[in-house]
Formats: C-alpha cells, structure tokens, sequence
C-alpha cells in the first residue's frame, strides 16, 4: 500500500485490474485505491508477471502493507506497489527512478535493523519479521513499528470501513455512472461482496451504452461520495495540517514582485496562438518557483529523522482546489526542466484530473516543494501551512495594478505579491529571502523561462 | 447565431468546465469568473471550449467581453 502523501495512514483496494499472471509494466495502472481524499490509480514499479494479488478487493490495510507480488525478468519477487511509509513516502525517490530498490518481502528484511528500532518494537511488543519495511533499501523504520503496534492494538474491534458504509462500487463504476446519470443504489452489482462494477451500471442504463464517455466530467470526484467523501477530505486535510503547526516552526517572508516585463511578454506570445495553445499568468509564476528551487536548493526537500534532505529534482506540488470543497495537491514532476508550454499543459491535465478524481499515485507522493496560487479567488496574499515532510511553500496573490515607484517617478504596473512559509529547522529567513528574490529576478526575464 | 443560440453555447461549457454550478442561477449580470468560482485554468478552457463551439476566434483582448452572460452574449451575437 503505498503512501499517496503524508497524511495517508491506510487505504483500501477498490479494484484489481490485473490478475495472476497478467504482464505488467512499470507505469501501468493495475489497482484503484481508495483514500480519504480520493480514488487513486496505483501504479505497477516494476515490469514483470502478475504473482499474486495479496490484498482483497474491499480490504482495507495499513500504507506499506504489501499488496501483490510481481515475479521480475529476473525471478526476483518483489512487492507492488512497493511499500512506502507515511513519514518518508517523499523522501524517497520515485520509484520509477529508482526501478532496482526491490523492497523487502515480509520476514525478510533486507536493510540492517537498527538497536534503537529493536528496543521500540520489543516495548511495544511488536514481531519485526512481520513487518515490510518502508524506508530506503526496505529498512524498517520506527513509523512501521508504530503502525503496526497501533493495528495490532485496534485488531480486536476495528470498526467498519468508510468505504463499507457506503455504496460499494468500483471508481470505474462511480465514473460511468455519474457520466451516464445512473443512481448506484438503483444498480444490482455482481462484483465481489456485491460491489457495482461498470458493467452493471451500463446494463442499467441501456439508453446511453452507446454514448461515449465524455471526456472528464468534474462532478465525478463529487459523484463519488458526496457528503462522506467531503468530510473525510477534511479529516485528512485537519490531520495534517494540525501536525504542520505543531511541529514546525514556520517563518514567512514576502515580496511584491513587478509583473510588467512577464505580462507584456505573455500577451505578445499569447496573442499569435489559438487558445488552446495560450499560457496564463500562472504558468510563469510556477515555473519561477521551480527554476528558483532549483537555485535556492535550501527550501527544497524534506525535513526526515531530524534533519534537512535537500531533494534532488524540483516535483512542483500544486494545491488544488476541489469545486466540492477540500484540496489535493499533486506534483509536477520535474517542473523546472520542463518548457512553458509543457508545464502549461501539465498543470491543466493535473486541475482536471484531480478534479475528476482521476489522479495516479506517483503524483500524489513526491511533492519537494508546493504552490498555493490564490490569486484567481482575489486575495492580495496568502501565507500558507507547509506539507510535511516538505520544508517550504509558496503563495502567489492576486496580480493587481498599483502604483509603484521606478527610477523616481510613480507609475501604474502590475504587481503579484509572492510568499514563501519555510520551515525554520531546514533554512533561516536568509535563505527564504533570496528564494524569494530568485523568483523576482526570474519574472524579470520571462523570455528565458 | 441568434442570442439563444449563444446562450446555450455559453451554458454548455460552464457545465462542462463548472459542473457544480447551478446553470438556472446564472443572471444575465452574473459575473462569469467571479461569482461562479472560475479560476484562470478554468476560465482558459471556458473560452477554449466556446471557440469550438460558436466557431468564433476569441482573442485575449477579447476576454473582457465574457465578464458576463449579458456581455458575452451580446458580443458573440453580433460577432
């Protein structure tokens, strides 16, 4: 099971979509995994043949749990997904990146334990040859032991799933039925335990089999849960945010930032394109952060075992707002290496699918760093709360006329407020500030971005 | 294309873009990125998806005409 974010604590298999012996490859999407936040595609790490599907439909199960074995090219077996911890989920490259870090089948721990782990899972009376460990080379962490300490102390009266309160029906399911505006409750399913699969829902709606799935249709995330999912969302949102404050000393810093040069530049390119192909603000300020991540390393990363990891690539994570309520934040994967247009293109595809429900686990898991843009809702300036295990976030205003003072004389330009909530044990305001300035100077010279 | 032709134009990619939204509660003055929530990313697809459809080139400077279901159907109207 892996973390899809640091608020992930468990998830539960919504759907299989390979079986035994099916071949998969890295990438491939081969279970649908249910959050609090939203349905998530999970990925396959490793190209193989399909072992053994571990992990039931409908199961709910801690993160790092394993979930199915994937024979390799090379007999080796190894977990899918591999197991990723709460705490170091983004600490850890993505596993695409990373395709030889076979993580450790249970009982078989292949990373040295350390003392310190031995003497918690002894007082917490936990078997360490059960646990899969979830840090770098398949280590067991003190997280695994005190996830499965606490699984193993509510194993007697574990209280029935969200999941099985409601409806059960496949993501896919959910999807077609919203998309076909047929009511799951009036859907006789077939699936495991009555589950409604997308078969049932398109038998219940002959009249529109023949018509296409339209493409992304927002209110599916909605559709899938309403109320239940909302509230949920927000339990997560609570949890993680109630551990930002209390464990990270933040400090803020801002800047307002002249947005002249950049807009006058984004008109004129946007002027000759159609509008599909045209760029907003946003796209600029995204990259800017990115680029000044890349150039101020120190506000990129994670904050892990009590100390700054500095992370290797820039994974831009954008938080965005559900129409619904409640937010995800998804990463760009290597936001500064990507042209304008790329990264314009991803950000749209990322907005729509996150709003449709439709986002894949990789992308959910590695933020190094992330962007709150308020600027479209109207406010001047927002001071946000960090992710955690991430060490920084930035804020982008509204872009508003003012007037503002160049070489001696006032005049009316455009401005953006940025800000940067860093936390104070990975960096000093030193470093926020030249963050902050480095996204400045970059907007100053839009065309090299 | 008639006014009505327009506005249908209109309230089908605000279904599509803002589904949420309670196309019956849209006023003529009802300011279409404002007060139904539209972010720039939406508005973009908006403007993307009406293109399409009334087949008419909507410039950047030419955003300013879509404040509203009044201006925007006007101004697609007589384009």
């Amino acid at each position: 099971m892996p973390a899809l974010g640091a608020d992930m604590d468990e998830g539960t298999v919504l759907e299989w979509l390979v079986k035994p012996g099916d071949e998969v490859h890295k990438g491939d999407v081969i279970a649908v995994i249910d959050t609090a936040k939203a349905a998530i595609d999970a990925e396959s790490f490793h190209t193989g043949t399909v072992e053994q599907l571990i992990v039931g439909v409908g199961q709910t199960v801690p993160v790092g749990t394993v979930l199915a074995t994937i024979t390799e090219a090379a007999a080796q077996a190894a977990a899918a997904p591999p197991a990723m911890p709460t705490e170091v989920a983004a600490q850890a490259a993505p596993p695409e990146r990373e395709p030889e870090r076979a993580p450790a089948a249970p009982g078989r721990p292949a990373a040295p334990i350390s003392p310190l782990i031995r003497k918690v899972a002894h007082e917490l009376g936990v078997d360490l040859a059960e646990i899969c460990g979830s840090g770098r080379g398949g280590a067991i962490t003190r997280a695994d032991v005190e996830r499965t300490a606490a699984r193993q102390q509510k194993a007697a009266g574990q209280p029935p799933s969200p999941a099985e309160a409601r409806i059960k029906a496949t993501p896919r399911a959910r999807r077609v039925a919203a998309e076909l505006g047929v009511a799951l409750a009036s859907v006789t399913g077939t699936g495991p335990g009555g589950s409604v699969r997308e078969a049932d829902v398109r038998r219940a709606a002959p009249a529109a089999e023949a018509a296409p799935a339209p493409e992304a249709a927002p209110a599916a995330l909605a559709a899938r849960s309403g109320a239940e999912r909302t509230q949920l969302m927000r339990q997560a949102i609570a949890r993680l945010m109630a551990r930002s404050k209390r464990e990270i000393p933040h400090y803020y810093v801002s800047n307002t930032v002249d947005m002249t040069s950049a807009l006058d530049w984004l008109h004129e390119r946007n002027r000759e394109r159609e509008v599909s192909e045209r760029l907003v603000p946003a796209a600029l300020l995204l990259k800017a952060a990115a680029l000044a991540a890349r150039k101020v390393p120190g506000v990129n990363g994670y904050w892990v075992d009590d100390q700054f990891r500095p992370a290797d690539a820039v994974h831009l994570g954008l938080a965005i707002s559900l129409r619904g309520g409640g937010l995800l934040t998804p990463a760009i994967h290597d936001a500064a290496d990507l042209r304008l247009a790329e990264l314009m293109g991803r950000t749209r595809d990322l907005v729509i699918r996150a709003r449709a429900g439709r986002l894949r686990a990789s992308e959910l898991a590695d933020a190094t760093i992330t962007v709150t843009n308020l600027g479209d809702q109207g406010v001047e300036s927002v001071f946000g709360v960090i992710y955690p295990p991430q060490v920084a976030l930035i804020g982008f205003g509204k872009i508003t006329e003012r007037p503002v003072a160049v070489r001696g004389l006032i005049g009316v330009r455009p401005v953006v407020v940025t800000t940067l909530a860093a936390d104070h044990r990975a960096s000093d305001g030193y470093t926020g500030a030249r963050y902050l300035t480095a996204i400045s100077d970059l907007l100053q010279r839009p065309e090299e971005l | 294309m008639t006014p009505d032709q327009v506005r249908h134009a209109i309230e089908e990619a605000l279904a599509q873009v803002a589904p949420d939204v309670d196309i019956g509660s849209i006023t003529p003055d009802t300011d279409l990125r404002d007060d139904l929530g539209l972010d720039s990313l939406d508005f973009l697809r908006f403007v993307e998806i009406l293109s399409q459809s009334t087949g008419t080139q909507i410039a950047e400077d030419d955003y300013s005409h879509l404040a509203t279901l009044a201006s925007a159907v006007k101004w697609l109207a007589d384009g």
